[in-house]
């Protein structure tokens, strides 16, 4: 993480924490990890005072927040000017999520034609109205912390909110999954079953789930620091891949992320060319 | 003219993001819109090009509160069209994979969501705060039995990994689920405490003249499998599914609304109809939950009762979990492969609010061609709007606080999940 991370504005004078969350463009899943959190979030409820979650309290606060959580992906032009609303009014911005730190599996839609995806779902396309390209909350405000994951980890969720309350600022690892993998043993996917894992290439932070159910990563965590997308592609080639079928593995949950985007614009430029049909 | 306008401009405690609008003209609604301004990701349309075997990770994205029911709607289409054996004892472990789901919904909606309404709070924090606390933490932890049965299975509970079609990437051993036997048996027993709790809490008497939809099973209450029917005697198949059912497009709203296609009538599905009309195969402690959580002689057609229905349904899954997991042996193997084939999958299954219906235009090569999907929620929209028409007349003399908390209160019975729906409620109510 850059060292630049500075709370942006006074904390408020409450005795406790005030800890907003905001839905942008998402499934509810990364608030839900805040909701299953159960016994700890009443515990949480504690220590800090949570004065604006719409799927958990009707009680709605305007702010200001001393720290804000943002799920959702940022595309309808209105969305723009609320996520900078809520920045104005948070102290510490931390994004959650897939859609709100890569525009999410939303973003598969993203240099295509807008108007073909409305018409294709909706028998009234005029009554429509979305941005081109589903993308990050970063692209629009600064943001002090981005939890990746779909769904984020809950246990770093928590544990975020436990360093912040500690006055500390967070550092989940960038770390790769297969960190993760030889900690806890579990046979390694591509060499054993000669199975595309993208492990390799995306952040710690689940658990390795994937692997540890017998199947390949698909990298729903995001680019992990710094990612070698190149020498993995190469693999998954060797493993009988076409190229396109490897973009398509990093054009995937996270592929709007610059890393994994970049991989799979290199892999359908290699397709355009090899593949073309005779 | 006296003229009022009520906005309730985000429906909380609801999975999504809505708005109402109500203008009522010399004491008569004379608008009434039911606004989803959750934006749309148009998942069916990015679907088209990518291979079958990615469609259960993609689908369950579109909500993080049932990702199995979009899960296995489309795994279960995929191979019926490809004609996949799948191995013996997988509808079992998809089933109890089900019970999960169904267990953590709705003792999410009934303690978090649904309670504090009734009992005149915000949030279930507040409850926990005020005086309710066992009752929220014992909701809890019964959720959590959910949530640990679909992370056992699946890998984690929120978008669980193993499911694909041909099985199961990983299936859990028969030590991992005999391990959750013993807090089986003591959900069991309290889960007849979360019925004697809902009993009395004071709800408005709504009876409503509705056609209640789900799906039907002889052999056992529909979870991923079955067939179509109504309170008012239709009947028919997931391949019949778009004949019977039509989605329409309204100017204030991101989410189709369903009606039936002949008589262009809503339609009403959820909890309540499904054990409305599966009443042959309920099991024994989910029919105490249901006599004493309130629901009363059958048919019971007051969505006010879709609480105790959910219950009764959670007693349900924890007597179906505990069945599956003392005969258990794990499907070996895992999975099998598969061969694609062209041609349409369709199928249903009963979503914890409703019945969920996918289909698939698949080429020779297991590429998606055409998708459809249609959630549950985006169906009860049209019925949401017309339970708010006929209420909320009755509480017009209230003030717009509320009458935003009995029109809340009337949307969240059939606990609407807005994200599939694609998000809920801002209530606007002009008055004049």
């Amino acid at each position: 993480m850059s060292t630049d991370v500075t709370v942006a504005a006074e904390p408020t004078a409450h005795a406790k924490p005030r800890v907003a969350v905001f839905k942008m463009a998402s499934c509810d899943g990364c608030q839900l990890q805040l909701l299953d959190a159960e016994e700890a979030l009443l515990e949480l409820a504690g220590a800090i005072e949570i004065v604006n979650f719409a799927e958990a309290t009707s009680h709605v606060d305007p702010g200001p927040y001393d720290v804000t959580l943002v799920e959702g992906s940022i595309s309808t032009a209105e969305q723009i000017d609320q996520v900078k609303g809520i920045r104005e009014a948070s102290s510490f911005l931390i994004t959650i999520g897939a859609c709100a730190t890569s525009g999410g599996v939303q973003a598969l839609r993203n240099g295509t034609a807008l108007e073909d995806h409305v018409r294709y779902v909706y028998p009234t396309p005029a009554y429509i109205d979305a941005l081109a390209d589903s993308t990050p909350v970063a692209d629009h405000v600064k943001v002090d912390l981005e939890l990746t994951g779909c769904p984020v980890d809950r246990g770093q969720l928590l544990a975020s909110l436990a360093w912040l309350l500690q006055g500390s600022v967070p550092r989940p690892p960038t770390t790769p999954v297969c960190i993760e993998c030889k900690k806890r043993g579990y046979v390694c996917v591509v060499v054993a079953k000669g199975e595309p894992c993208l492990g390799p290439v995306t952040r710690t932070g689940c658990g390795a789930i994937c692997p540890g159910m017998g199947r390949g990563c698909y990298g729903c965590f995001g680019p992990s620091q710094p990612p070698n997308t190149e020498a993995l592609a190469r693999r998954f080639i060797e493993l009988g891949m076409r190229p396109s079928q490897v973009a398509d593995r990093f054009n995937f949950i996270t592929g709007y992320a610059p890393e994994f985007r970049e991989a799979a614009e290199r892999l359908d430029a290699v397709a355009a060319k090899e593949e073309a049909p005779a | 003219m006296t003229h009022r306008s009520v906005e309730v401009p985000v429906v909380a405690r609801v999975e999504g993001e809505g708005a109402l609008h109500v203008r009522i003209d010399d004491g008569e609604i004379t608008r009434l819109e039911l606004e989803i301004y959750e934006p749309p990701r148009f998942f069916e349309s990015f679907l088209r090009g990518r291979h079958f075997s990615e469609v259960p990770d993609i689908v369950p994205r579109i909500c993080g509160i049932c990702p199995v029911a979009y899960q296995f709607t489309a795994i279960h289409g995929l191979e019926r069209l490809f004609e996949t054996e799948v191995p013996e004892g997988t509808y079992e472990l998809r089933r109890l994979l089900y019970c999960g789901e169904w267990i953590e919904s709705h003792m999410l909606h009934v303690h978090l969501l649904a309670a504090p309404d009734f009992l005149g709070f915000d949030s279930a924090i507040e409850m926990a705060q005020k005086g309710f606390k066992p009752q929220v933490e014992r909701g809890l932890r019964l959720k959590r039995v959910g949530n640990d049965l679909m992370a056992a299975i699946g890998g984690r509970e929120i978008h669980p990994v193993s499911p694909m079609v041909g099985g199961f990437s990983r299936v859990a051993t028969a030590r991992e689920l005999r391990a959750f036997e013993g807090r089986l048996e003591d959900a069991l027993a309290e889960v007849l405490d979360v019925a004697d709790f809902v009993a009395p809490l004071e709800m408005p008497a709504f009876p409503r003249d509705a056609e209640l939809v789900s799906m039907v099973n002889p052999l056992d209450y529909p979870m991923n499998a079955g067939d179509m029917a109504s309170t008012r005697g239709r009947s028919w198949t997931s391949a019949q599914y778009e004949d019977v059912s039509e989605e329409v497009h309204v100017a204030h709203s991101n989410a189709l609304h369903s009606v039936f296609a002949d008589t262009q009538q809503p339609y009403f599905l959820g909890p309540l109809a499904r054990i409305n009309l599966n009443q042959s195969t309920l099991t024994p402690v989910a029919r105490e939950a249901a006599g004493r959580a309130g629901l009363g002689a059958f048919p019971d057609l007051d969505p006010f009762r879709s609480m105790a229905a959910r219950v009764a349904e959670t007693a349900l899954a924890f007597e179906e979990a505990l069945r599956i997991i003392r005969a258990y042996e794990p499907p070996d193997p895992p999975h099998v492969s598969v061969q694609p084939r062209a041609g349409r999958a369709t199928w249903c299954t009963e979503a914890p609010r409703g019945t969920i219906y996918h289909r698939y235009d698949v080429a020779a090569d297991g590429t998606i061609e055409e998708a459809k999907i249609v959630p549950p929620t985006s169906q009860n929209l049209r019925h949401m709007e017309a339970d708010l028409r006929a209420f909320l007349p009755g509480v017009l003399d209230r003030s717009d606080e509320e009458l935003t908390r009995y029109a809340e209160m009337v949307v969240r019975n059939y606990d609407p999940c807005i994200s599939c729906a694609t998000h809920f409620l801002r209530l606007d109510v002009e008055r004049a």
